[in-house]
């Protein structure tokens, strides 16, 4: 006891370091880089909550045909709110928000980003953004229009869709500045001798979803702008009647919406080429190839969003031109995935925790990149274009992509963040059944898809009732494992035992400063020899 | 394949199935291998069997070698995708024309002597086109067994076509939301010989439902062409709130309609009934949306609107 106490006199952590301030407001006006990835985190572990309920919500409406829990007006905005609430206000910011802001100034030896302020204030627009999605719920009632708002539906509809827009786009401004921040940290703050090429992987990652964030989110800014002068001043850029385009919206939504995409997934594959080396004690196989093919999919990600369109109608010229670049950006993913598995050949494995998330990681996305493919081709994507197919895809890379890779992430830097350990045997049990659950939730999608179900569909056929129970008592058993992971971290964060210093012999900066890191990360700032995914 | 249904449903299944078993095939080979491996790494260099890592850096030939297999494999997926595709783009100049109406949240199909029907009939083995309409907000026509789809969007002339391959009934879905009852907007696609087919469509006098008879009352013909019509996905007949303003309480009463920034009373008459259903935007009952109701105009005629108009009188007697 009295060694720690004198201890912690030489070194305060940053949670202990309030600057003075009382209560909520060592949260609220912190501009500790590292403070305000944990408020990132703990709001959206809220409307993760929500997210989640709702589609169980969803699910158990789903288990047989006809109405079993709601109406069909309940399921359509519950489908709607769900959509809003996990993509704009949990996958997009996720990783970016809560690991890029607490650790990428650590990776690269800086005291903080180059803009705190800023940081903290594009943490309120991000609150701002929840409070409108919030006031969406109430008035005309929850929109009903679908995460993608497509025009003319979401101009006709009575229930309060202008909200959710709008929330969407501010939320939008969070990512921009967050971006841009990034961008600014990596370029100026690195560490003396921290050149580009010795920086980890998961600052390359965030600095190619930087980029996206900065160039490609000003886009649906402007769209949902347009959506708002459409439905309150009725000016016709999407309206047939008034000579709009209906398609023009389309195109302008998934110019951001699909870029987005590698928003939530680049960060992802980052904390992964983080996590395998550390567990195989070896260093990263191929590191530049990573790197290129991170920046490749930053770039080539934006000429491709014409893929959710290839049955509106557009030229077999723009088809062909869309598939042939959607089967392109499939290979930086395929050169990741052959690099980590390459990483693993001759390393000297542990299989902890963080461990079995990454791998499982690989086999998640493996399988929702091959049916990205099948999504691809013209032929089969107009067979699967808006069935349950699609559904479970994006399922697979969204929640199974980026999730795996989050959970191992909070699995893998819980003691730096923390600076406690959490109990391995129910983290173990907790992901098992959370990856049974998964796979047999979406799993039997694919198949309906195929079948031809489609999607967003309040009740169905009796053809299609078998794989529904399946997905449903999955979608039971996924909750169930989620139940455990969260209140086995949750417990942990507040009483789990004190973890020793750098517990799974990582290299990287953030395992050689004292954990939890101190206001200021480092005393002094660290001189950077050597590349890192050094084992000896 | 994986759908109950024979490969010469259409024209295009073969094709399409073609693309999906390349496609599938190259992805489960990888998916399988790739697997296998990781799980064999794993288990032959754990910490305990394997305690010193060999480090290696990275293979330039490596990564030559898996940049470019992979982009070899997925121009050869790519390839048969369009392959697949690209006669459904290519609709006959010579074709029976059907067009396809949709509306929240029917279909209708109108065939060229202007008989109409909300289950497409084609012949077999003759090509068909649909040329599609979208009257309010987007649609889309699948028929998975044909493996086919086309999006419907207002203000836009677009066709769809196929070679109907087999007889028999195949389920025909709107995929693409269009708001409350979207996953009710489905119907069937009856595949006759041609013959058969003739004979049906040359009968238009033919109703579908109750005949038209002396023995049905004004009031139950009236129902009849509401349902027809598609009316009652939006209108209820037991005083619940749909997407409008249910039938029952309606008749006589009187109710606020917004006419631009006006409000007013009105009673409901035969003129009320008759303007709401060919100008169903000039006055909108308050509470109620807008722009969802369309004109009628030419769909429903005024003998209809008696009817109609009947079967008011007696719900709400
Ligand atoms: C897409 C949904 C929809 C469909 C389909 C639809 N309506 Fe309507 N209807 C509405 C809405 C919404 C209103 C209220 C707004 C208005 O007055 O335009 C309405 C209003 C009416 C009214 C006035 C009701 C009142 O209480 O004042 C009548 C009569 C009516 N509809 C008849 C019909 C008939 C007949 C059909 C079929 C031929 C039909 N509607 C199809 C949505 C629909
Ligand atoms: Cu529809």
């Amino acid at each position: 006891m009295t060694s720690q106490t004198s201890e912690s006199k030489v070194h305060k952590t940053y949670l202990e370091e309030d600057m003075g301030r009382k209560g909520i407001f060592k949260w609220i006006l912190s501009t500790d880089h590292k403070r305000i990835a944990l408020l990132y985190l703990y709001s959206m572990m809220v409307w993760f909550t929500v997210g989640v309920v709702l589609g169980l919500l969803m699910k158990l409406e789903l288990i047989a045909p006809g109405k079993t829990l709601m109406g069909p007006q309940a399921y359509n905005a519950t489908f709607t709110v769900h959509g809003v609430i996990m993509i704009f206000l949990i996958v997009i910011p996720g990783l970016p928000a809560v690991f890029g802001n607490f650790l990428l100034p650590i990776q690269i030896g800086a005291k903080d980003v180059a803009f705190p302020r800023l940081n903290l204030f594009s943490w309120y627009i991000y609150v701002l953004g929840s409070i409108l999605v919030i006031i969406s719920l109430f008035g005309n009632g929850p929109p009903d229009t679908g995460w993608t708002f497509y025009a003319p539906y979401s101009f006709k509809t009575g229930t309060n869709m202008l909200p959710a827009a709008l929330g969407a786009f501010v939320l939008g401004f969070s990512s921009i500045l967050t971006g841009l921040n990034f961008i600014v940290t990596i370029h100026r703050m690195r560490a003396p001798g921290m050149t580009w090429m010795k920086m980890p992987l998961f600052p390359w990652s965030i600095y190619g979803t930087a980029w996206i964030q900065l160039l490609a989110t000003p886009i649906v800014g402007i769209t949902l702008l347009m959506v708002a002068g459409e439905r309150i001043l009725g000016i016709g850029f999407f309206d047939p009647a008034k000579g709009g385009d209906p398609l023009l919206y389309q195109h302008l939504f998934w110019i951001y919406s699909h870029p987005a995409v590698y928003i939530m997934i680049l960060p992802a594959m980052g904390a992964i080429s983080e996590i395998i080396p550390t567990f195989t004690r070896k260093t990263i196989f191929g590191y530049k190839a990573i790197v290129i093919s991170t920046l490749a999919i930053a770039f080539v990600g934006y000429f491709v969003w014409a893929h959710h369109m290839f049955t509106s109608g557009m030229s077999g010229t723009a088809l062909f031109t869309f598939s042939i670049l959607t089967f392109l950006v499939a290979i930086p993913s395929a050169i990741k995935v052959f690099n980590w598995i390459t990483t693993m050949h001759k390393g000297s494995i542990s299989t902890e925790v963080p461990f079995q998330w990454a791998a499982s990681f690989i086999f998640i996305f493996m399988i929702g990149g091959l049916t990205g493919l099948v999504l691809g081709a013209l032929a089969t994507d107009v067979h699967l274009h808006d069935t349950a197919f699609v559904v479970a895809h994006f399922h697979f890379i969204v929640f199974g992509g980026v999730g795996f890779a989050f959970f191992g992430a909070i699995h893998y830097w819980f003691p730096v963040i923390y600076g406690r350990m959490y109990d391995n045997s129910w983290a173990r049990t907790g992901w098992i059944v959370f990856f049974i659950g998964f796979v047999t939730l979406y799993g039997p999608m694919f198949y309906l898809g195929m079948k031809g179900m489609p999607r967003r569909y309040f009740d169905y056929l009796e053809e299609f009732h078998g794989p529904n129970i399946i997905s449903t008592f999955g979608a039971l058993v996924m909750i169930t494992g989620l139940v455990i992971i969260v209140t086995n971290l949750i417990k942990s964060a507040r009483s789990g035992p004190i973890a020793p210093h750098n517990p799974w012999g990582g290299t990287n900066l953030e395992w050689r400063i004292k954990s939890p890191p101190s206001l200021e990360n480092f005393d002094e700032i660290p001189v950077i020899d050597k590349a890192t995914y050094k084992f000896d | 394949m994986y759908t109950a249904v024979p490969q010469e449903a259409s024209n295009f299944v073969a094709g399409v199935d073609l693309a999906f078993m390349v496609i599938l095939g190259i992805s489960a080979f990888f998916l399988i291998g790739l697997t296998v491996v990781m799980i064999v790494f794993i288990h032959k260099y754990r910490k305990d069997k394997h305690p010193k890592a060999v480090q290696n850096e990275g293979s330039t030939k490596l990564e030559i070698i898996w940049t470019a297999v992979p982009l070899v494999l997925v121009l050869v997926m790519f390839y048969f995708g369009w392959m697949g595709w690209r006669p459904m783009k290519n609709p006959p100049d010579e074709a029976m024309h059907v067009t396809a109406i949709a509306r929240m949240w029917n279909f209708q199909f109108q065939y060229e002597n202007g008989k109409t029907s909300d289950t497409l009939y084609v012949p077999l083995n003759e090509p068909v086109i649909l040329d599609l309409v979208a009257l309010d907000v987007l649609h889309s026509l699948y028929i998975p067994a044909f493996r086919v789809k086309e999006d419907m969007v207002p203000g836009q002339d677009k066709v769809m076509w196929f070679i109907p391959g087999s007889p028999g009934e195949f389920d025909l879905f709107c995929t693409e939301y269009c708001g409350l009852e979207h996953s009710y907007m489905i119907t069937s696609v009856i595949v006759m010989p041609k013959e058969e087919f003739d004979a049906w469509v040359l009968d238009t006098t033919a109703v579908e439902g109750p005949a038209a008879g002396a023995d049905v009352s004004l009031a139950d013909q009236g129902w009849e062409v509401l349902r027809k019509n598609g009316c009652n996905a939006c209108h209820s007949q037991d005083g619940s709130k749909l997407v409008g303003p249910s039938y029952l309480g309606g008749w006589g009463n009187t109710r606020t309609v917004v006419t631009g920034r006006d409000e007013r009373e009105v009673a409901m008459d035969e003129e009320y009934v008759m303007r709401s259903i060919y100008e169903p935007n000039a006055d909108v009952v308050k509470g109620y949306n807008k722009g969802l109701m369309l004109s009628y105009e030419g769909m429903v005629s005024e003998e209809e609107v008696k009817l109609i108009v009947e079967y008011l009188k007696e719900l709400n007697e």
